[in-house]
């Protein structure tokens, strides 16, 4: 029992809304749901679910670094990107047998990760912050968008994977897990939704606990004052290191869980509408804050979504409004705003009753 | 015993000469003032200390360790701290957050939570704990950022004119804090423009002038100079 409150009690802090048995009594519900979900809904509309999910680690690696790091990554498509590639070449080279699209799956994340170490050395070690960090990390995702559209030719091959240029690569096989008898193949249904799901929970519980740490209480730190953090003895550029490489890494599982989703990943995933997208999920969200993100890209791609099928041919002018009408109403996000407005309400009427 | 020596430290911006081989030497337990009028290099002269400046020329000696190309960071682990001219507080986070950053890396649990309550007490901020820094009073957040500098138990602590757009009585309070710390062991380096708050707290006072040490001496010693009057004191004066 007391192993529980301690766990709790790391989940729970400064850096994030949400304490305190009600809070946990609706995520319980809110799972819940989440679990029974496929049971009461078709195969279709459940994957399309896995497709909102996907974008959701996206978003939390923005929340990372922008959020409570204070460093605007324009390019964590990039990341996507690479992760997305390195699982389609790994897997269409070596295929599916023996479990290994998980060992891609961590292949590739891991090569998203290392990609970031080199340009995040270069650039925090280089002492590039604030508005050009955001130019140099839009760059980077631009070329690689600029070099794979190029790779059409035949001679634009690793191994047996045609990198296909602007119609981008395709036919890699889904996750497949070995089972005995007969391995279990992650469609985009009710198996990859389940892990995703999983894989969303645990994300989630894990950046709780790592912002509410003391290594969170130094990246925030960093945000507020990055000259009296580092006069506190913290080696202020290796905090901004680890950051960008943990959100490149959360990118890159977008990037692969995407490409193994729809089995393609194409150029355009790191151009520039892609590159901008999440900003505006995180943004209208509450960048600051790790579950008013999540609900913020929920939310947002479900509306975005809607606005695509059911006839508007406006809904990136949409997105560009609610960007502009986010800053200037809830600069702190319309999520958070919202959920802080709960919380006051929640302790008046507490304060009431007690 | 000297803690602190400044050996020949040279800085130019460009054409500009903003730290002219100074030499300086701090002896471990004094409080030691820095005085002269504005553009003398006072601040560059901290910033060459902390090393977020690297000299043209010249040597920094800690402890008879030379720091002169050390990280910044890795001058705190040595044993400077330093608080701002400018408060530098994390004005988004609670007064409480902020010591608990301070004093994190030294102390955990029960440990810590004594630490942040025994520090809000010497500061004052018992009842400003919960509150967000950056909607403080100014003497306060100057205490807070005093207190974040003092968490870390430095040898050598570095005052960046400690008591700007304070009260006099908070100046004078300021002063008491500073002596308490000296009487624990801290040797003290403060840039100050009050002198008022240099006759309560100095042992020693420098006069920067020009970048360059223009004098040096008890401020008893330092008023009497008609040269130091000239620069410094005929100016605050007229």
């Amino acid at each position: 029992m007391t192993g529980l409150v301690a766990m709790f009690r790391r989940l729970e802090g400064p850096q994030t809304v949400g304490r305190g048995p009600a809070f946990w009594g609706l995520f319980a519900v809110v799972l819940a749901v989440a679990l029974a979900y496929p049971l009461f809904s078709d195969g279709y509309t459940v994957g399309n679910t896995v497709y909102f999910f996907v974008w959701v680690f996206i978003a939390l690696s923005l929340c990372l670094i922008w959020g409570y790091g204070g460093s605007l990554s324009f390019g964590q498509t990039a990341f996507f990107g690479i992760a997305g590639y390195g699982y389609g070449i790994l897997t269409i080279n070596f295929g599916s047998a023996y479990g290994f699209t998980l060992v891609a799956l961590v292949a590739a994340v891991a090569i998203a990760a290392l990609f970031a170490v080199l340009l995040g050395y270069f650039m925090f070690f280089g002492r590039i912050a604030g508005v050009f960090l955001g130019i140099v990390t839009l760059a980077v995702t631009l070329m690689l968008e600029r070099f794979m559209a190029q790779t059409a030719g035949p001679e634009w091959h690793i191994g047996v994977a045609r990198l296909n240029g602007f119609n981008g690569m395709s036919t890699m096989p889904p996750l497949t897990i070995p089972w005995p008898g007969e391995p279990i193949v992650l469609f985009a249904d009710v198996g990859l939704y389940y892990l995703v799901l999983g894989l969303l929970v645990f994300v989630y519980l894990a950046l709780r606990i790592l912002m509410n740490s003391s290594f969170g209480n130094v990246i925030v730190a960093i945000r507020e004052n990055p000259e009296r953090a580092e006069m506190l003895g913290y080696d202020v550029r290796k905090y901004q290191l680890i950051t960008f490489v943990i959100g490149a890494a959360l990118a890159g599982l977008s990037g692969v869980l995407y490409t193994v989703w729809g089995q393609y990943i194409t150029p355009s995933s790191m151009g520039m509408t892609a590159a901008a997208l999440p900003l505006i999920w995180v943004a209208v969200g509450g960048r600051s804050d790790l579950t008013s993100t999540v609900i913020g890209t929920l939310v947002v791609l479900a509306a975005f979504q809607a606005l695509t099928i059911y006839g508007s041919q406006y809904a990136l002018v949409f997105m560009g409004v609610l960007l502009v009408l986010t800053v200037l109403i809830a600069p702190n996000g319309l999520v958070l705003g919202v959920m802080n407005w709960l919380g006051r309400l929640a302790a008046r009427f507490t304060q009431r009753t007690g | 015993m000297s803690l602190l020596e400044l050996r020949k430290l040279n800085k130019h911006f460009g054409g500009l000469h903003v730290t002219n081989s100074v030499d300086l030497t701090l002896q471990a337990g004094e409080i030691h003032c820095l005085i002269g009028p504005n553009g003398a290099g006072k601040s560059t002269l901290f910033r060459l200390i902390l090393g977020e400046h690297h000299p043209g020329s010249g040597d920094i000696l800690f402890a008879g360790e030379n720091i002169t190309v050390l990280k910044s960071f890795a001058r705190i682990h040595r044993g400077l701290s330093v608080k701002f001219q400018v408060p530098g507080v994390f004005k988004g986070l609670s007064v409480r957050q902020n010591l608990e950053i301070a004093l994190q890396s030294r102390h955990r649990g029960a440990e810590l939570e004594s630490e942040i309550g025994r520090l809000l007490s010497f500061l004052g901020l018992e009842s400003e704990q919960a509150q967000i820094a950056g909607n403080l009073s100014h003497g306060q957040k100057q205490w807070l950022e005093i207190g974040m500098a003092v968490s870390l138990k430095p040898r050598l602590l570095l005052l960046d004119e400690p008591t700007a757009g304070m009260s006099p009585e908070e100046t004078h309070m300021t002063g008491e804090m500073v002596q308490r710390l000296n009487a624990d062991g801290m040797t003290v380096l403060a840039i100050e423009h009050d002198m008022a708050f240099v006759r309560q707290v100095a042992h020693r006072v420098t006069v920067l002038h020009l970048g360059q040490v223009f004098a040096q001496g008890s401020i008893d010693e330092i008023v009497a100079d008609e040269r130091v009057a000239a620069i410094y004191l005929g100016q605050a004066h007229a």
